[in-house]
């Protein structure tokens, strides 16, 4: 990512995956709403938030991402009937080894969006980019390589 | 000196001839005395087959390749890879009815470096007594506590019970109970250790082990539970497969992932620590998921039971949320 020199302030890159029944949903009625988010907050689509492999996150990280948010359906609400309470035991464990790591506590985060939750979608990631906004620029897990 | 017990050599003779067996995986002697080597034996050359306290690697990996070759093949198992073997059979990986299991006995494996680190090099002969080792070298017999020159893997020992078998070599020792030994009980230790330190404490600890790794892939390969025909890190387009080894994330990544992906199949065999050329502690990650996995989603034992669920491949609806990692006391 390339920090913007001009000004020095920091603006964190969020990567934010966005189950296609739900939160994706919740995003668009976020923007019908005219409610807004900040636009740090990049949204990829993605089938469902068990969709997300580990790999995903720890490439995100790696290629300039300051934080990851994954937004998937309520528990209960998978349009794949269980793949939210798949995704829910990996991501736990996925979260507990990169403290184990070393990495900084709230980088990464599970919300539960559903697609009436505009409003939730848009407060969510208000929070999360103030959140990283304090932890300041990922230099933990980047990779030297990927930076352009 | 004898470097196999007439018991298995006979059994195994006996299951050749009576054409229970064609073929029987074992170890033979390489270019050193501590260092043997896997092979297979049919009937001509079974007189080469070794089976002592160097032989410490587990071999259930084999039978993924061997079983699904024409013919029956004996698989000598030591308890703790019946624990691998039983894991492999669970995700269909094994054919069982081309193997015939025989638990062999164990009494913990000798590491060659460690010894070497006490002055203890040159090995020509080994044999355990008690407690102590004593080992023979080209300097004359040396001996010394056994404990210190045991592989990690061994330190916590699951115990000497074969969870599965078809015979047993020595049938009076085995125990009636799978998991009795203390050390067993203690395998957390360090990684509570590392719990309470610092996030950056923790950074800097594995920066420090995990930007030694030359990506041999040595540890991916012995694993029992990573046997994927095709990894992830195979894939060239990935770019994993690069050998950066710049101060850079891209170590860290390899490792996390591929504790990730054994994650709730690892049965704490603990060969990836014991095949590192680098002398990574690698069991460190896979035991955290361990950790994690008994403490959040129940007590679980890959390999102990073929019939149970697997803490990934389940759910219960009152799981934990993610954002626990982060509340709870232990780690600061």
């Amino acid at each position: 990512m390339q920090i913007n020199e001009n000004n020095k302030e920091f603006k964190p890159l969020i990567v934010a995956f966005c189950c296609n029944w739900c939160s994706y949903a919740g995003a668009d009625l976020a923007g019908s709403s005219r409610l807004s988010y900040p636009a740090n907050v990049k949204v990829i689509r993605v089938p469902c938030s068990c969709r997300v492999n580990p790999m995903f996150i720890l490439r995100a990280f790696q290629r300039g991402a300051d934080g990851v948010i994954i937004a998937g359906c309520h528990p209960g609400d998978c349009h794949y009937t269980s793949g939210n309470y798949f995704a829910r035991r990996r991501m736990t464990l996925l979260f507990s080894m990169l403290d184990y790591m070393g990495i900084e506590k709230g980088r990464t985060r599970v919300e539960w969006i559903s697609a009436a939750e505009g409003a939730k979608f848009s407060a969510t990631m208000n929070e999360f980019v103030e959140t990283i906004h304090n932890l300041g620029p990922n230099k933990k897990l980047e990779d030297l390589r990927c930076k352009e | 000196m004898q470097r196999i017990s007439e018991e298995i050599l006979s059994k195994c003779r006996a299951l050749l001839e009576d054409g229970t067996a064609d073929r029987v995986m074992g170890w033979e002697n390489g270019e050193f005395y501590y260092d043997v080597t896997p092979a297979v034996f049919t009937k001509d050359n079974l007189d080469n087959m070794i089976y002592d306290d160097f032989c410490a690697s587990n071999q259930s990996k084999y039978f993924i390749l061997e079983s699904k070759k024409e013919g029956k093949i004996v698989a000598l198992l030591k308890p703790c890879d019946t624990y691998s073997f039983n894991q492999l059979l669970k995700e269909n990986r094994i054919n069982r009815d081309n193997v015939y299991v025989l638990g062999i006995p164990c009494d913990g494996k000798i590491d060659v470096q460690k010894a070497a680190l006490l002055g203890i090099k040159g090995i020509t002969g080994v044999k355990s007594v008690g407690d102590e080792v004593v080992f023979e070298t080209i300097y004359g017999e040396k001996s010394c506590a056994k404990k210190d020159v045991l592989f990690e893997k061994c330190m916590s020992c699951k115990g000497k019970k074969h969870m599965i078998y078809d015979a047993l070599s020595n049938e009076e020792q085995e125990p009636e109970t799978a998991i009795a030994n203390e050390d067993f009980g203690n395998r957390f230790a360090y990684i509570e250790n590392l719990e309470h330190m610092t996030p950056d404490e923790r950074f800097d600890f594995w920066r420090g082990e995990l930007s030694r790794c030359i990506r041999c892939n040595a540890c991916r390969n012995v694993c029992p539970a990573c046997s994927c025909l095709t990894c992830v890190f195979d894939n060239p387009k990935s770019g994993v497969d690069s050998k950066a080894n710049t101060d850079d994330f891209e170590e860290n990544l390899f490792h996390i992932i591929r504790a990730f992906h054994v994650a709730g199949r690892c049965t704490d065999c603990g060969e990836c620590t014991r095949v590192c050329p680098q002398n990574i502690p690698l069991h460190l990650l896979n035991r955290k998921f361990i950790k994690d996995i008994n403490e959040l989603y129940g007590e679980y034992q890959a390999g102990a039971d073929i019939e149970l669920g697997m803490p990934l491949t389940s759910y219960t609806k009152q799981d934990a949320e993610p954002s626990i990692v982060y509340e709870r006391g232990g780690n600061k």
